[in-house]
């Protein structure tokens, strides 16, 4: 029996594009030094720094780790509040299908995306310049960063809601109020908390750095221990806020889980 | 015409229900925000914030005309590349991560190892990786590289995985059927189907990505971080401001062009 065998269509437009896709991947390995075999030459001294950090850690440090910790939880949760609560009026701004005005949905997506390309990290130091080093600085830029993160994604599922219920209500002559409460508020505030939920997340994993600039938290310790090359405190941080971390993880998404 | 009303009957249970969340939140954001002291702003601030108005509206440009390795336009383009190669190394792990965690290649069982190994490393953070990569590659871009590629197996893995166990399962019956080996069943059959979606969310992966980069250079591992940090705590405020701006501006800028093409993708 013979073989069959397809023939591959020749694209110019595929390759080209998979050519350029290579170029742009080897070119900018090339431009940032990145040479695989050099690091796999290197890895002998990463493990020596993992072997002062982990075998074993300093468990006797774990007890001064505890209230830092709690304060990067309390940064997570105030900030999350603030966020969330001032990303609810601007996500209704931000929907093209509730006030049906470019004039106004527009601007705010564009002022909404600014504030989302600001890393978390740059506004927390830009904040200890204000209000000096503290937990303080820390809360206001993770406001803001929630902020970005969760206005986005409610004012994309107030766009997805179904239209029918707003039509509905406005066949009965409801005013714009009145639809908000009741068409456009109970069809996503499912989401809204889950998104919120999501945005804690993020931000436990964040507080955590910030403290690297300043703004409070367990990275503040973490730095401290760094500078002074307390490897095996280091490496009791690292477990302790990575299992908190996981915790929270696993029980938030567990509750995302059952909101959506 | 009267009005129609329509009362809602709540049960004693779940009023209970409903005060224990409610009231059990309350409780906890009032814990967080006890705990957060006002301690006002510096006595600095206001010169701090006139200064940096006055960076906004005069940035500092010759450090944008600036060529050399020390100029912004090197920064940028170094933070570019790495989140290009960062996010290229962590693709390519991410499958055979991706292939551990899916119920429909490696079973129930082992697809469970596998979805809790990519979660451990989605809670690592990616800036204390990058600080034990510094201790291994020395500080640099190679750095933040390695980093952003294990951190974002993490995400990317569990993408993965959960698209390869929604693909279509007749494929790779058909070649299993006519004795393909394993390889060639994974090549011609699992990879081209989920491809597009691959490379959507690997798309998605470096738009996050290239934020990241921007904040790497913070711990030394390259990219426009490490100028922008010195420049807010030397207070350098013409200076901060336009890397700012020239940060926001790029990151938009990938941001339309990925997701433009992501919308072409899938």
């Amino acid at each position: 029996m013979d073989k069959i065998v397809v023939p591959k269509p020749r694209n110019l437009r595929r390759n080209a594009v998979v050519l350029s896709v290579v170029f742009l991947i080897v070119g900018s390995a090339v431009f940032a030094g990145f040479n695989p075999i050099e690091i796999i030459e290197n890895f002998s001294k990463g493990k020596r720094l993992l072997g002062r950090m982990f075998l074993p850690p300093d468990w006797s440090y774990s007890a001064k780790v505890i209230s830092p910790l709690l304060e990067t939880i309390r940064m997570a949760i105030v900030g999350t509040f603030w966020g969330a609560l001032t990303a609810l009026p601007v996500a209704v701004l931000a929907a093209g299908n509730f006030l049906k005005n470019p004039w106004i949905s527009k601007p705010v997506r564009l002022i909404l995306n600014v504030f989302r390309t600001i890393p978390a990290m740059v506004l927390a130091s830009l904040f200890v310049a204000v209000y000096g080093i503290g937990p303080f600085s820390g809360v206001v830029a993770l406001s803001i960063f929630t902020f970005g993160l969760i206005s986005k994604l409610t004012y994309e599922s107030i766009e997805a809601i179904d239209f029918g219920q707003v039509e509905a209500l406005m066949s009965l002559g409801a005013d714009k109020p009145n639809i908000l409460r009741y068409a456009i508020m109970p069809q996503i505030l499912p989401q809204f908390m889950s998104y919120t939920l999501y945005g804690f997340e993020v931000n436990v994993r964040a507080a955590a750095v910030l403290g690297y600039v300043g703004a409070g938290g367990i990275g503040q310790t973490f730095e401290h221990n760094l500078a002074w090359r307390n490897f095996d405190r280091v490496g009791v941080i690292i477990v302790i806020s990575f299992v908190v971390v996981l915790i929270i993880d696993f029980v938030s998404s567990h509750i995302r889980k059952r909101l959506v | 015409m009267e009005n129609i009303v329509v009362r809602k009957t709540i049960t004693p249970g779940q009023i209970l229900y409903r005060v224990i969340n409610y009231g059990g939140l309350a409780l906890l954001i009032l814990w967080g925000m006890l705990g957060i002291p006002y301690k006002g702003i510096m006595a600095t601030a206001e010169g701090t914030i006139a200064s940096l108005l006055s960076g906004i509206v005069h940035p500092d440009m010759s450090y944008l005309s600036n060529m050399t390795i020390d100029g912004l336009p090197y920064a940028i383009l170094e933070t570019i590349a790495i989140a290009i190669s960062g996010t290229f190394v962590s693709a390519v792990i991410s499958i055979p991560f991706a292939l551990l965690a899916s119920q429909n290649i490696v079973g129930q069982r082992v697809s469970l190892v596998g979805k809790f190994i990519i979660t451990l490393i989605r809670t690592f953070p990616e800036l204390i990786l990058a600080l034990i990569f510094i201790s291994v590659v020395g500080p640099g871009a190679p750095a933040g590289i390695l980093a952003l590629g294990i951190h974002s197996i993490g995400m990317l893995g569990k993408l993965f995985s959960e698209a390869i166990e929604s693909m279509d399962m007749g494929v790779k019956e058909a070649l299993e059927s006519c004795g393909g080996s394993s390889m060639e069943v994974l090549f011609r059959a699992v990879l081209p189907q989920v491809s597009p979606e691959l490379i959507s969310y690997t798309l998605y992966r470096f738009e996050i990505n290239m934020r990241a980069a921007s904040t790497l250079g913070l711990v030394g591992a390259g990219g426009i971080g490490a100028p922008l940090i010195f420049a807010i705590r030397t207070r350098a405020w013409p200076r901060a401001m336009i890397i700012v701006m020239v940060l926001v501006l790029t990151v938009s800028i990938i941001d339309m062009i990925s997701s433009r093409i992501r919308k072409g993708l899938v």
